[in-house]
This record gives C-alpha cells, structure tokens and sequence, in this order.
C-alpha cells in the first residue's frame, strides 16, 4: 500500500527495477517500493508520477498472488506524462499513489466459467486477474481469453499469451484488425470470437476491457450468447486528478471512476453507458 | 454568567426554545467581534469591495456592510448604499466561505530532485482559526454538504478538515431574501437551524435595534458569557419569528423537488439541453460561485532548474473542455452536455452520491451567470411546464 491516511495526495518514490519495451508504443514499469512490499487486488491501478510532469492513472498489470513487491505497470505513450514515462530507465524514481478502486470478481467467479474479452492495452488490467485464475486453476471452470489488437505487432504479452494457452489450461484467441507479414491467425474484432467461444454462458462471468465501443459490441455480444449484465464486469476509463473521489473529473453519472470503479459490474452502469458525453 | 445555568433546566419545549433566545443589542455587536478575535480568531464577514459584498478579514464594525442593500436578478448584480443601520440587509454576494475551507489554489505538496531520486516535503501549513460572521443558512448547509464531500468518505481531506475543526459560526437569519434566492423551496433556509455556534436575527426598528440570539454549540456559549446580553423576551421573538416567517415567503425563486432525481436520470436525451447550451457560454462562473462545487485540478510545476518540483491543487469546473479528457478527446465536447453534467450532478447524481442534493438555493449561480440561465427556470423546463420565466410576485402568490 502506499496511500498515506494523513495526507491521501502524498505520491511515495519508487525506484524502477526494469523497463520493458512491449510494443512500438507501450512498455511495462517494473517498480520496486522502498520496503519490498506492495499488495492489491487484480483490477486497481495507481497513480503515477514523473516528477516535475505530472500523474496520471495506470492500472497494475503484475502478479498479485506473488507477495515479492513487484509491481509493473503497462502503460501506452499517449500524452505528456506516459511519452515521459516511456523514457525512464532502471534507476530511475517514479512516484506511486495507490493502489485504488475496485476488483475484477475473481471471487464470484469461483465455480464457473470465466471469459475475459479485452482489446488494445486492455489486456493489461486484466493480467493480474489472469495470474489469479491461473494460480487457483482448479477453482475455476473454463477459462477462455479472447483478445484483439490492431495488427500482429501490437499484441501484448506475445511469449505469455503462448504459455497460456499452452500450458495452463486456457483456451486462449487471440485476433487482429488488419494481418501484416507472416500472420496466420484470426483477423478481425474481437467480438467475432465470442460466438465460437466454448463457455457455458448458464454459468459465466466476464471480464472486459478496452476501448468503450469495443466493450458496447461486446457486451452485446454476450448478452447474445446469454450472459446476462449482472454477471458481466467492465473496466472504464475517465480523466482523474486525485483518485480518492475529491476532484470530480471521473464522474460517470453517479459514479466516480476511481472509487466506485474502475471496475463495475455492468448493470450498475447499464443506463448510463453508451449514452453520449456522459 | 448565571443566565447560562437556565439552558439546562428542564422545561417545557416551548418555554426552554425561548429561554434558549437571547437579546444582543446591536450595539454590542462589537463585542462580540471583539470577543472572537480576543479568542485567537481571524474573524471573517461581508465587507464591500468593487461594488460587491465579499467575505473578507473584519478588524472591526466598520468594515460590515452597513446600509447597504442588494438587488439581484438573473445576470444582474447591484449593490446600493440606502442608509439605514442595518448590519445585514443583503444576501450572499458572488463569493462563499468555500474559498477559506477549500481554498481555490492550495500547494499539496513539494519534491526536491537530486540524481535520480527526489524527496516529498508534505505541506505544513499553519491552521488558522476562523470566526465566520454572517453565515447564512443556506450557507451552513453548503458547509455541511462539503463536510460530507471531504470529511464524509473513505478518504479524508486534510486541509479542509484541519480548517473545519477550527471554525466558529455566528450565522446570520435573511429577513430580506434576494431575488435569485430559492433556500425556502430547497429545506435550506431561510433561518439557520444547525451547525452554528451563534445565531443571529437582525431586529431595526424605529426605537430599537437588536439581535435575537440563538446559542448552537458549547462553543458558542463560551462566547456568549463574555458579552453583554439578555434574556429575550416574548414580544421580542414574536417579532423576529415574523420577520422570518415574511422572509420565508418572499423568496425570489422556488425549485420543485418533487422526483427531481428521477427526473433529471429519466432526460438525458431532453431537447431543453441543447437550447440551454445555445445560451450557456460555458464560462464556469457558476462552478466558481456555487457554495457547494468541489472540482479541483493539480498543476505539477519545476523551478528553472528542475532540482525543485511542486504540486498545486486549483477549483477546476466541468464546463472546462479539457475536464474529461482522456486519450482520444474530451468525454464532454459539447456545451450541452457539459451544462447536462453540471445541473444533473448538482440535482440528481449528487443525491445518489452523498445522500444530499448538491443545491441549497442561494440563487449566486443565478445572478452570476453573465448571460443569466436560471436553474429553477431550467428545471421547468425539463419538467415539461412553462419557460417562460415567472415574475417573483407569482412565487410570492403561489407560496
């Protein structure tokens, strides 16, 4: 944890332990807390600091049942303070708030199939989740992963999306927008996966994140299949200064992103998403 | 004083609510300015400053806003100087007691690089105690609303909790409601009720000039016993109930509450959105003026040298397009939907969030809108009922 009670906007320096390029435009912050420990549960994010830049949101992307600290970050270089980030290296300190907001339903999800449907960066909030499942496999039923990026060379987690699906009893599917070079999988949306997934929808909870118009289609998707919005979570995304429910800018209808969420189950948002510029 | 003592004796209700009632002869309100600032406070209160009431340090009498009187309407702010001797024949100008207790640019906190590490300095900032004169009811419910904000979830705001604890409250009852006033329909005026220490109802008359007092707090009693005062009579009270009883009636505005959340849920899609934003500059003087809007920013800043960082929080308002920006654009990039936000929260969503509506209907967002949107007017409107707006003697004949 490192979110001071006495003053919540404290940001605490942490050193970074490693740098990983993931794609052209994202990488992945390995962090180390000054005592070695940092706990939270899959689905919250921090907030980051590059000192003198600014702080922005980013969700925590590393294994949460491995009580060693690490703490990695995957972040895409979209604007001032990530295109900053982007150019740390090892040594360097970043600072960290959090961790905050709420949890994928990895509890509610014991005894049944689960289906995480995540596009883009999306996949990264979800990894921890996936480390959970895959660290308590027998407690689950079929897990399937479906997952979509532009093209080949913007997936995420290449070697760990293999391992997945290759070892751990995952069925994993992965697709592309457009295929380049030597691509052989599936192309085209994410959503076009559902229908020919094999999960029991009875006795289903997803898991979805990604761009908002992703997760429309693919809540729609699985409503078709029968998974009904109670038992569909999705992660949001909105503009937040301070994370602790004071500065107003993640609102969404009565929601605050950063409290209530990021991730809702999906009939507590229902009437308000895909309103617009709500 | 031995005055004291008679709070506690057990009496009938009625009885004990006029012993609880004291008499401060407006003469003595000095002393009672003196009496705070001889208890460490920083006493704040209306005084005049470019042709406005605003809420400034007091050093004395002088510096209260005597005579003077306000006129307020949609867009329209004027302040007159009529003479007379009343202390507080006005209401709330464009400014609350928001910018003490949340104060509208705050440095959180410092850092200071060196190599490839920096160090945070937390803010230690002296606490000051205030003493707010002339707080009125509406007011104090814009307090308590933000009490709830910062103090009422499962973080804390430091700074403003550190102020908070330390305030003292003489509030002021309006016995002459402005015209964009509405506290009557809004359950938030226009007599203070709770979350005063003391309590004020100004009383001129052609021979007399006095206060009926209300003690709130231990606090307040405290302060009492260092002032002259009386216990307050029959015809005194009698006199001042009606006063506030009149006010009550004389509200420029009124505010419908029936289903106003169900409401406002039910019409995001209302055609009345896009006509207010046709008139709406999105300038955010509501946001700034409102009593209860809490939005912030942060700025994060070097010195020219990069060795020294800090971190600024500033009210920030929803009206800003770069709000609810995220990667790819602003969430809200129209007007109207920005205007939507701002009224549905203050309305609807805010109830659902703290229990409360955000509204207390002290009209600033009314008469400081330069183009003069009226939200009772609005809410009519997306309530189906007339838009064209009503003369203040209808509300008076219809309340």
């Amino acid at each position: 944890m490192s979110i001071s009670t006495e003053n919540p906007m404290l940001t605490t320096p942490f050193r970074i332990k490693g740098v990983r390029k993931e794609t052209h435009d994202t990488f992945t912050l390995e962090l180390e807390s000054q005592n070695g420990k940092f706990s939270f549960e899959p689905g919250q994010f921090n907030m980051l600091y590059v000192y003198g830049i600014g702080e922005v949101p980013i969700s925590i992307s590393s294994d949460p049942t491995k009580p060693d600290g690490r703490l990695t970050h995957t972040a895409r270089e979209v604007g001032v303070v990530t295109k900053a980030m982007k150019q740390m290296r090892t040594g360097d300190t970043l600072g960290v708030r959090g961790p905050f907001g709420t949890r994928w339903p990895l509890e509610e999800a014991v005894g049944r199939d689960v289906v995480i449907v995540t596009g883009g960066i999306g996949l990264a909030p979800l990894r921890p989740a996936l480390y959970q499942l895959i660290a308590k496999r027998n407690q689950y039923r079929k897990v399937v992963l479906l997952y979509g990026a532009r093209t080949p060379d913007e997936i995420l987690y290449q070697k760990e999306l293999q391992k997945w699906g290759g070892e751990f009893d995952l069925e994993v599917h992965v697709t592309v927008d457009r295929a380049t070079g030597a691509w052989r999988g599936n192309v085209g949306v994410v959503t076009t996966l559902i229908s020919r997934a094999l999960f029991d929808p009875s006795n289903a909870i997803a898991m979805v994140c990604g761009p908002e118009i992703m997760m429309r289609y693919t809540i729609q998707e699985l409503g078709k299949r029968g998974i009904s919005n109670e038992r569909i979570y999705v992660s949001m995304e909105r503009n937040m200064k301070c994370a602790i429910g004071f500065c107003g800018h993640c609102q969404f209808g009565p929601m605050f992103v950063c409290q209530d969420g990021p991730v809702f189950q999906f009939n507590q948002i229902a009437p308000f998403f895909g309103k617009q510029e709500v | 004083m031995s005055k004291q003592l008679s709070l506690k004796m057990p009496k009938a209700r009625t009885e004990r609510a006029e012993e609880s009632k004291f008499i401060l002869e407006a003469s003595h309100l000095g002393q009672l300015l003196s009496a705070l600032i001889g208890k460490g406070y920083r006493a704040i209160g209306p005084t005049v400053r470019d042709g406005a009431i605003v809420y400034d340090e007091l050093h004395s009498l002088r510096d209260l806003p005597v005579g003077y009187t306000d006129e307020q309407a949609p867009g329209c702010y004027r302040l007159e100087k009529g003479g007379g001797r009343a202390f507080f024949n006005y209401t709330v100008g464009p400014q609350s007691w928001k910018k003490f207790l949340h104060p509208p640019s705050l440095r959180l906190w410092k850092a200071d690089r060196e190599d490839h590490r920096f160090q945070v300095v937390q803010e230690i900032e002296q606490t000051t105690k205030f003493a707010f004169l002339g707080v009125r009811s509406c007011e104090l419910q814009a307090i308590l609303i933000q009490d709830k904000v910062f103090m009422g979830g499962q973080f804390v705001d430091p700074v403003y909790q550190a102020c908070r604890d330390n305030i003292f409250v003489v509030a002021v009852n309006c016995t002459k409601p402005g015209g964009t006033c509405f506290c009557q329909s809004m359950g938030t005026g226009p007599k203070a009720t709770v979350g005063f220490d003391l309590a004020l109802t100004e009383v001129l008359e052609a021979k007399a000039h006095y206060f009926v007092l209300e003690v709130g707090s231990k606090k307040g009693a405290e302060v009492l016993a260092e002032i002259p005062y009386r216990q307050a009579d029959k015809k005194r009270i009698q006199t001042a109930n009606r006063i506030l009883a009149r006010s009550a009636k004389r509200m420029g505005r009124a505010m419908d509450q029936t289903n106003l959340k169900e409401l406002l849920y039910k019409n995001y899609e209302h055609p009345r959105w896009k006509e207010v934003a046709s008139r709406c500059l999105s300038c955010a003087n509501c946001t700034m003026a409102c009593p209860t809007c809490f939005c912030t920013t942060v700025e994060d800043l070097t010195d020219l040298t990069g060795q020294h960082a800090e971190r600024w929080r500033k009210w920030d308002s929803c009206f800003a397009m770069d709000f609810s920006y995220i990667y790819g654009g602003s969430v809200r990039r129209s007007v109207k939907s920005r205007y939507r936000q701002w009224m549905t929260h203050k309305l609807a969503t805010w109830v659902d969030q703290f229990g409360m509506s955000g509204c207390v209907g002290c009209g600033r967002c009314i008469t400081w809108c330069p183009v003069g949107i009226d939200i009772t007017e609005e809410v009519r409107a997306i309530r189906g009922q007339t838009s064209k707006p009503k003369s203040p003697k209808s509300y008076k004949e219809k309340n």
